[in-house]
């Protein structure tokens, strides 16, 4: 089925909105001692690596950097045609009394990040937990909301945000896919 | 990957299945070093223990392994259950679909009975040894402990020593190394030796030829107490002087840099000492640790009701 694909934020806009994350992260947690920035696999992670060197450019605070990969935690595993690989999380510091900023490209349901609270929690106690993605979308089926946002979209249901990152995917980009309808 | 509804034996398994279930125990054994050692992948599900032999460690591995994926975890008693009365092992079968347990976990003296009942049930069935014929799970956690010292196990040498026939550990590790690219010899008195040995396993008679091999890895099997009494070899003590790894062995083991594993649980005195289960190199801890990890990892993937 062809799709309809439209440009949400340009590879500028998105460096731009990384770089507002952070000097929003950084505004935020004045004072903390540390932040964690904890990215949620696939593409949270390398969002969570760009606003932590962006951060250390504003020189506001030491910032840990750390994964979580939910493959685990997904309540719809037996429905999958494939078993998926599992990465593993990766939080090699002590997350207890740190502000700890989880990061995913975008929000939707907010099942994801529900996982993402419960997984982190294994870690340690951190003080304070807040979320940053880069496009916010509505749809929410969980009672979960973003601290900080890149850019915010109400979208219609058939419609899909992709985040591209080049650490990932060979190249920065962030659109709209439309499926057309058959007729 | 494509997921599987049974794990009987390593030979069915494709070599991409192989690589699939030793990678994922990487991440679940990560999870041990945590406070809470948990995740919620299974929550809901019945992993049920159906052990017509006794076991120590792989029954309690298999229960800890499905516990930390959050599944429900249930033994079916076969001392006090009817099976001591007559019941077959398809009526057993039928109860327990009956009951809509997801995993069976089936351990039976006669080869084969894990594939009869994983083909009369939609619950998955995962073979924890039959007869002479398997012991998968015990044969990944093997590769996957060696695989933790050894990035590459192409060209990997490992001598296995014992009863290799009658030991279901020796032909799945066997089979599993050699899957991996290794180079498997077995030492074994004659009357344990099997009378089938593939061509490209070297087999020896004594440690004096076997060292000449140039082993990395030194796999003893367990010399099963109830043979004790049968006519394989005159007495332990015999056997330890011949086949087992004796004080002056573990030094040639240590001068050489090799590595030690046994698939427990040891008879202290029969096929090792004292000093050989203090051995630097002895993996048989990292053996039983990793048992849950590559038990999780295998529960992770079987998907029970799949087709096969």
């Amino acid at each position: 089925m062809p799709e309809f694909v439209r440009t949400l934020l340009t590879k500028a806009q998105m460096a731009e909105g990384v770089a507002a994350l952070a000097k929003n992260i950084c505004d935020a947690n004045q004072g903390a001692e540390s932040l964690a920035l904890v990215g949620i696999f696939t593409r949270g992670v390398p969002l969570a690596t760009r606003i932590a060197a962006e951060i250390e450019k504003l020189g506001c605070t030491k910032v840990f950097v750390g994964t979580i990969d939910l493959t685990q935690y997904r309540d719809d595993l037996n429905t999958f045609q494939m078993v998926p690989k599992l990465e593993g999380s990766d939080i090699a510091f002590d997350l207890d009394g740190l502000n700890v900023v989880l990061c995913d490209e975008v929000i939707f349901t907010g099942r994801s990040v529900r996982a993402a609270l419960e997984e982190l929690l294994n870690f340690g106690r951190p003080q304070r937990v807040q979320l940053a993605v880069l496009v916010d979308r509505c749809g929410r089926e969980f009672p979960v909301q973003p601290d900080f946002s890149a850019l915010k979209v109400t979208l219609a249901a058939g419609e899909r945000v992709a985040v591209r990152f080049e650490e990932v995917d060979g190249q920065d980009s962030c659109t709209v896919q439309t499926q057309a309808s058959p007729r | 990957m494509t997921p599987r509804k049974d794990l009987l034996d390593i030979a069915s398994l494709t070599d991409e299945e192989i690589a699939f279930v030793l990678d994922n125990a990487v991440p679940f054994k990560d999870l041990f070093k945590r406070s809470v050692k948990k995740v919620p992948t299974l929550k809901g599900r019945t992993m049920l223990t159906l052990f017509y032999e006794p076991s120590t460690r792989t029954r309690s591995s298999f229960e800890v392994a499905a516990s930390r994926l959050s599944a429900d975890v249930t033994h079916f008693d076969i001392e006090s259950s009817s099976v001591v009365k007559g019941e077959s092992v398809l009526d057993t079968v039928e109860t327990l679909e009956a009951m809509r347990v997801d995993y069976i976990v089936v351990r039976h003296k006669q080869s084969g009975t894990p594939n009869l009942i994983a083909r009369n049930t939609r619950a998955s069935v995962i073979n924890a040894g039959d007869g002479w014929h398997a012991h998968p799970t015990q044969a990944l956690l093997d590769a996957f402990t060696l695989r933790e010292i050894h990035k590459d196990l192409r060209g990997c040498r490992a001598l296995i020593v014992g009863d290799i026939q009658h030991s279901r550990v020796a032909r799945s590790t066997s089979l599993m190394f050699r899957r991996l690219g290794m180079n498997v010899a077995y030492l074994a008195p004659g009357s344990m030796m099997p009378r089938e040995v593939p061509q490209e396993i070297p087999q020896f008679g004594n440690w004096r030829d076997a060292f000449d091999w140039k082993p990395d890895v030194i796999y003893l099997l367990r010399v099963q107490s109830e043979r004790l009494d049968e006519p394989f070899f005159p007495t332990a003590a015999e056997y330890h002087k011949n086949y087992g790894l004796t004080n002056e062995r573990v030094e040639i083991l240590r001068e050489r840099g090799l590595h030690l594993m046994h698939p427990g649980p040891v008879n202290r005195g029969v096929e090792i000492t004292d000093t050989g289960m203090n051995y630097e190199k002895c993996l048989i801890n990292q053996q039983v640790e990793n048992g849950i990890a590559v038990r999780m990892s295998v529960l992770y993937w079987l998907r029970p009701g799949a087709v096969e």
